[in-house]
């Protein structure tokens, strides 16, 4: 259990003005390292699993354990800054603020996180250090850095939502599809980097996607809907 | 916190088109506000000012808003006239200082004719106390001279030495003219932003030359008396529509006005200008409250429009909004970010709009003072006007707390993941 990056026990959840539970299960875990394919077709309570992940919400019953801090105890603003802390997140697609430079939305985890900004001054000599060097590892040349978020390609967006979310080296990734906006072959470069990164850095990566062509890379496959029991009832989240 | 400023900001500078239009919107509708404020004050004041001085305005009996009506602003007619004898025994009183005696009834191209003597020239006062200053010429001596105003002046082009010709009554359109009794202009007064600078002066002899040949308000058939035999004839007035009465002593107005109220000789009535231009304001301060509820409006509507803007982008700026979640960003973060970019909004398109104000005086100041004889200075604002804005942006305040109220509410319902 000390080992635990999540550990989710005996979860019901229901979406305020919703009458059944979107979510339901009794297990789901992730160990620290590990890296974990959960798999999940809309409908499955996957954005749910995440909000509960990230502290976004609280569970009616059940116990959300990140890295053994008890998440259902701590008041709202306590679980924001928990969530900076300790987790990165990539989504799907348009990850980036358009009004802000590549490198500024690489260190935005650290403009509202002390302990974030700290780790990623440990890692270069100053917050920009840290960045380039993140940067260049995801294949993002110096001759991008300047440009505007808009004037990148997806992938290359996401690349830099890769480096935001690594910045710092939070405990765990959370990617909710991040290469469904991607074509086959960047989808394969962009996990290699990813794992790659979340190695090095020593963080749990949890990979949601519907894409099974990409599971078998995993540690270890969940199957939203086999733990969820009310997988397959209209999802409102 | 000194993020989130510059998260705001340059996430307003991305939307600096949209939001520049509001600025401007918010901008003009306080220029407005704080405009109708300067108007009001400025024609209150002018009001206020447009005697001075003078310790008691005496007419024939009526009601004493009336008689300032006709006797100051030449507004009406009066409805009785009071003997020049009462004029002469008014002068004589041990307690007066000086006496006006004001005739009317005449007019110029809808200017209106006053008819008194020299006097006028040396004890009227407006303002703060300032005498009436010629700008040109010299007053009025022999009979058929006359000094004007300087927007009669300005708006008929009139300079010294030209010949006007009176009409008979107040009316503009078939009047009987006094054509064969011409006047000259013999001097302009400066301007001063009251009445005076709309009236036609002559003397008192001259009105009664110009009528010495009238009988019942009309040209007698068969009788008419050249200029040059006027003199010949007494020009004592027989009657007077008002006097302005300066005291020695201020402390005896309320006696002197008792003793003309008793006089049995004549039923007249003595008034305290102050005191019945109080009077007369109220009448004339709903318009004024009027114009104030009016700009108020426009500031509402330009906030509403404020408000919807940020409201309406904010359906756009969901994703965005979901990433600060994702990194760190608690809902009163995300509150604060929408508030503080309604109030940046709010509190520069006030400062512009105070901008663009003076900048507005300062180009249309003089042709607002010739046109409408409203005298408008490019000033900062004063203290009731600073007040106003306060109240404005104070109001701009709580209407940007909507959307950050709704951007507060839509983090919290969207998550990290917003339903789009």
């Amino acid at each position: 259990m000390s080992n635990a990056a999540i550990a989710l026990r005996d979860i019901s959840f229901t979406w305020p003005g919703q009458k059944t539970p979107t979510l339901a299960l009794d297990q789901f875990d992730v160990q620290a390292h590990e890296q974990v394919f959960v798999s999940g077709p809309s409908g499955s309570g996957k954005s749910t699993l995440l909000a509960l992940i990230g502290g976004i919400a609280s569970p009616q019953s059940g116990s959300v354990a990140i890295l053994g801090q008890a998440l259902d105890g701590l008041p709202a603003s306590k679980r924001d800054r928990f969530r900076v802390d300790h987790i990165g997140f990539i989504f799907q697609q348009f990850n980036l603020i358009p009004y802000l430079s590549i490198l500024d939305n690489v260190l935005l985890p650290c403009q509202f996180s002390a302990y974030r900004r700290e780790r990623a001054l440990a890692q270069g000599q100053d917050l920009h250090a840290a960045a380039h060097s993140l940067l260049r590892s995801l294949d993002l040349a110096p001759n991008l850095w300047t440009r505007a978020v808009t004037q990148l390609s997806i992938g290359q967006q996401q690349r830099v939502a890769a480096a935001r979310a690594l910045i710092g080296r939070p405990e765990i990734v959370v990617a909710d599809e991040p290469t469904s906006a991607l074509d086959s072959d960047r989808q394969q470069a962009f996990l290699d980097l990813i794992q790659h990164e979340c190695e090095q850095a020593g963080a749990s990566l949890v990979f949601v996607s519907h894409d099974q062509r990409l599971a078998e890379r995993f540690h270890r496959r969940i199957a939203l809907n086999d733990i969820n029991r009310c997988a397959g009832v209209e999802e409102s989240a | 916190m000194s993020f989130l400023f510059r998260l705001a900001a340059r996430s307003a500078w991305n939307r600096r088109f949209t939001l520049g239009l509001m600025l401007l919107a918010i901008a003009l509708s306080s220029a407005m506000l704080l405009g109708i404020e300067r108007v009001r004050h400025e024609v209150r004041d002018g009001f206020s000012q447009s005697v001075s001085g003078t310790d008691l305005v005496v007419g024939a009996r009526t009601s004493p808003v009336q008689l300032m009506l006709y006797a100051i602003f030449r507004i009406g007619g009066a409805t009785n006239n009071m003997g020049w004898d009462s004029a002469q025994k008014l002068a004589k009183n041990p307690a007066v200082k000086w006496t006006i005696p004001l005739s009317l009834g005449d007019s110029h191209r809808g200017f209106p004719v006053l008819a008194t003597n020299g006097n006028y020239f040396e004890h009227f006062h407006y303002g703060d106390g300032q005498a009436l200053s010629l700008s040109e010429g010299r007053p009025f001596g022999s009979v058929f001279e006359t000094v004007i105003g300087a927007e009669v002046a300005q708006r008929l082009h009139y300079k010294l030495g030209d010949r006007i010709v009176l009409s008979h009554g107040m009316g503009s359109l078939h009047m009987t003219d006094h054509a064969d009794k011409p006047f000259t202009v013999v001097g302009i007064l400066a301007r001063t932003g009251t009445p005076v600078d709309r009236t036609v002066h002559i003397g008192l002899d001259a009105m009664e030359a110009i009528h010495l040949d009238w009988e019942g308000g009309a040209p007698m058939p068969g009788l008419s008396i050249a200029p040059e035999l006027v003199k010949k004839f007494d020009l004592t007035p027989k009657t007077v529509t008002a006097v302005l009465v300066g005291l020695k002593n201020r402390a005896a107005v309320f006696g002197v006005q008792r003793d003309i109220a008793d006089d049995n000789s004549e039923p007249l009535m003595a008034v305290l200008p102050g005191v019945a231009l109080d009077e007369l304001w109220q009448v004339v301060g709903v318009g004024e409250n009027a114009l104030l509820v009016v700009s108020g409006m426009v500031v509402i509507v330009g906030l509403a429009g404020l408000v919807s803007a940020i409201l309406a982008s904010l359906g756009e700026r969901r994703r965005e909004l979901a990433v600060l979640r994702s990194v760190g960003a608690r809902p009163g973060d995300i509150f604060l970010l929408l508030a503080l970019e309604g109030l940046a909004v709010m509190l520069a398109g006030v400062i512009l709009g105070v901008v663009l104000l003076t900048l507005a005086l300062f180009a249309l100041g003089p042709f607002l003072s010739a046109q409408f004889g409203v005298t408008l200075h490019p000033a900062l604002p004063a203290s009731g006007e600073l007040q106003l804005l306060l109240w404005t942006i104070i109001a701009g305040f709580v209407a940007s707390l909507l959307p950050g109220l709704r951007a507060y509410r839509l983090s919290l319902a969207d998550g990290l993941t917003p339903r789009i």
